[in-house]
């Protein structure tokens, strides 16, 4: 109850800070700037492609299957959010734990009756509170989408469950990052460094890397992305999400454990 | 009498650096303790690892019966800290910022608003509620520092360098505002500055080079000291035959003149209290102007400057 309560209240902290600092809306507005942008040229190209097979529907009734929303529209859409994604996360995470670090108010937030997971939790949940709100504004694509054509909920559901997932582990790399240093550009720099590392992982598979391929392949968060984006919700996909942000807090924990022994 | 704060052999070293060797100390609880030593001696590594910010890399601290270590949630519930150089969270008010440490030290939703008004109150913090942290005067800073130190009516308050920095009105409410926190509270709090500790705490630890020189009261202290209080007078009149009447009086140790009609005059021990209106009998009975007569405050350097000797000799 009482680590709840100190949680919520860092919750409320960081929160706080998010909002009355430029970074969150600039970021914010690039985010959805971004993100518009691709979903207006793939509704363009949907509908290009839809008046193409309209006019050959005429001599063939069959090809008017091949219209499909969501693999036209908002499978490549999720795929660009994620490259979104990719710049996005390390912006709201590098400030988390370097700033206390930098401003001494560690000093403060280490010596309140707050355990290390408290902390942790905390600032992980108001990133990924303010990453939500953010992705809230996104819904109103596949509302506008709904009213123009028919738009399947089910894959698009499926869909954003795998950018939450994404995002949250992100977000747990990102926090990881911060506690390492206390300069923000060095722990936003770090941040996107190793998303981008467990990016592309994925493709020594294609470069025929044997066994390590597969290895790479396990490892990389798009490999994992890739189903959700499909409509499907796999729970290997679940679980390994799980376990990277899992992973990732817990290293935080030791990293803030060291420093009362090092420091 | 139960022991608040309790240090056995505490050492710490910051890599190959010995910061703290064998430190070890207990302090009653409401006493009020002054921790004294030149910059770089170990003060604030022993209220760090006291505060639970640091952990010692042998022996042991004790507050409130918890261990600093293996109990440091239990040790930081009974603690309120003010760090050196009061870090504030630059983009919250001091309304929310005292909101969120009210919170994060576990008050209760009901007594939240309360608590953070008694502070508020405590620490003249009323005209600046809804300030940003970071527009605050160094001023308003400490004393912000200093209200979120007493949240939660802490039974141990840890203050490092509670006055720094602060100009002299402030430093007399800041120092009046901790006085009245003894007796309620145990406060543990360093300085560099003697007559602040010797004013302010019933007990003075000096400590040099991660090591305890002296502990004892401000008055054992300066007699330890075994020199005396030094008083400045500023006469008109022949330096020389000056310099040999104050010379005279007794219960003068020493007489130095240093120019611009400045003598500093040394009392021997146990005549400080009645050496002032003598030297001005003297003074005035010679015929010569008395300009000034104040009584030099015994620096930390002095301090240090006879501890060092007597432990060389």
């Amino acid at each position: 109850m009482k680590a709840l309560n100190g949680c919520r209240a860092l919750i409320r902290k960081e929160l706080t800070v998010y909002f009355a600092t430029p970074i969150f809306y600039l970021a914010g507005f690039f985010f959805l700037l971004l993100v518009g942008y691709f979903f207006f040229t793939n509704v363009l190209y949907f509908s290009i492609i839809s008046s193409q097979i309209m006019r050959e529907a005429a001599q063939n009734p069959q090809v008017t299957g091949q219209l499909h929303p969501q693999q036209l529209v908002f499978r490549p859409l999720f795929g660009t959010l994620a490259i979104v994604l990719l710049f996005l996360v390390p912006l709201l995470t590098m400030r988390l734990l370097a700033e206390e670090k930098r401003s001494g108010t560690a000093q403060l937030l280490f010596t309140y009756p707050l355990s290390d997971w408290t902390v942790i939790m905390g600032k992980f949940l108001a990133a990924l509170l303010v990453f939500i709100i953010l992705l809230c504004f996104t819904l109103v694509f596949g509302v506008v989408f709904a009213f123009i054509s028919r738009v399947e909920w089910g894959p698009l559901i499926a869909g954003y469950l795998g950018v939450l997932l994404l995002g949250s582990s992100g977000l747990a790399l990102g926090l990881f990052a911060s506690s390492l240093t206390e300069n923000q550009i060095v722990a936003g720099v770090a941040g996107f460094g190793l998303l981008l590392l467990f990016w592309i992982i994925g493709w020594v598979q294609e470069l025929g890397a044997g066994g390590w391929g597969g290895v790479g392949q396990f490892l990389s968060m798009m490999e994992h992305y890739d189903s959700f984006t499909r409509g499907v919700i796999d729970t290997r996909d679940l679980v390994y999400y799980l376990s990277f942000i899992y992973f990732f807090l817990f290293l935080t924990k030791r990293q803030l454990e060291s420093r009362r022994w090092r420091a | 009498m139960a022991m608040m704060v309790e240090v056995r052999d505490l050492v710490k070293y910051y890599g190959p650096v010995l910061a703290l060797s064998r430190i070890n100390f207990a302090v009653a609880a409401g006493e009020i303790v002054g921790f004294l030593g030149p910059n770089g001696a170990g003060k604030t590594t022993t209220l760090k690892i006291l505060a639970g910010f640091l952990a010692p890399s042998a022996g042991t601290a004790r507050i409130n019966g918890y261990d600093c270590v293996s109990q440091s949630l239990e040790v930081r519930q009974s603690l309120g800290y003010l760090p050196e150089s009061v870090p504030v969270y630059p983009d919250l008010t001091v309304t929310q910022f005292l909101k969120f440490a009210a919170r994060a030290k576990g008050v209760e939703a009901k007594e939240e608003k309360a608590e953070v008004e008694r502070v508020v109150a405590a620490c003249g913090l009323k005209e600046v509620r809804q300030t940003l942290s970071s527009a605050l005067s160094k001023g308003f800073r400490q004393r912000l520092g200093l209200a979120q130190a007493l949240l939660g009516q802490p039974p141990v308050l840890i203050l490092d360098e509670p006055t720094i920095g602060l100009d002299p009105s402030q430093i007399v409410e800041i120092r009046s505002l901790i006085k009245e926190l003894a007796g309620d509270h145990t406060v543990i709090l360093s300085s560099h500055i003697l007559p602040e500790v010797s004013q302010l705490c019933q007990r003075v630890i000096i400590i040099n080079r991660g090591q305890i020189v002296a502990s004892d009261t401000p008055e054992n202290l300066s007699r330890q000291l075994g020199r005396g209080a030094s008083l400045v007078l500023r006469v008109r009149g022949p330096e020389l035959e000056v310099e040999a009447a104050l010379q005279a009086v007794p219960g003068v140790l020493q007489v130095s003149a240093q120019g611009e009609e400045r003598y500093l005059v040394t009392a021997g021990n146990g005549h400080e209290a009645d050496l002032p209106p003598q030297l001005a009998r003297e003074v005035v009975g010679q015929g010569w102007e008395l300009m000034e007569l104040k009584a030099q405050d015994v620096t930390l350097e002095d301090v240090f400057l006879n501890l060092v000797t007597e432990e060389e000799t």
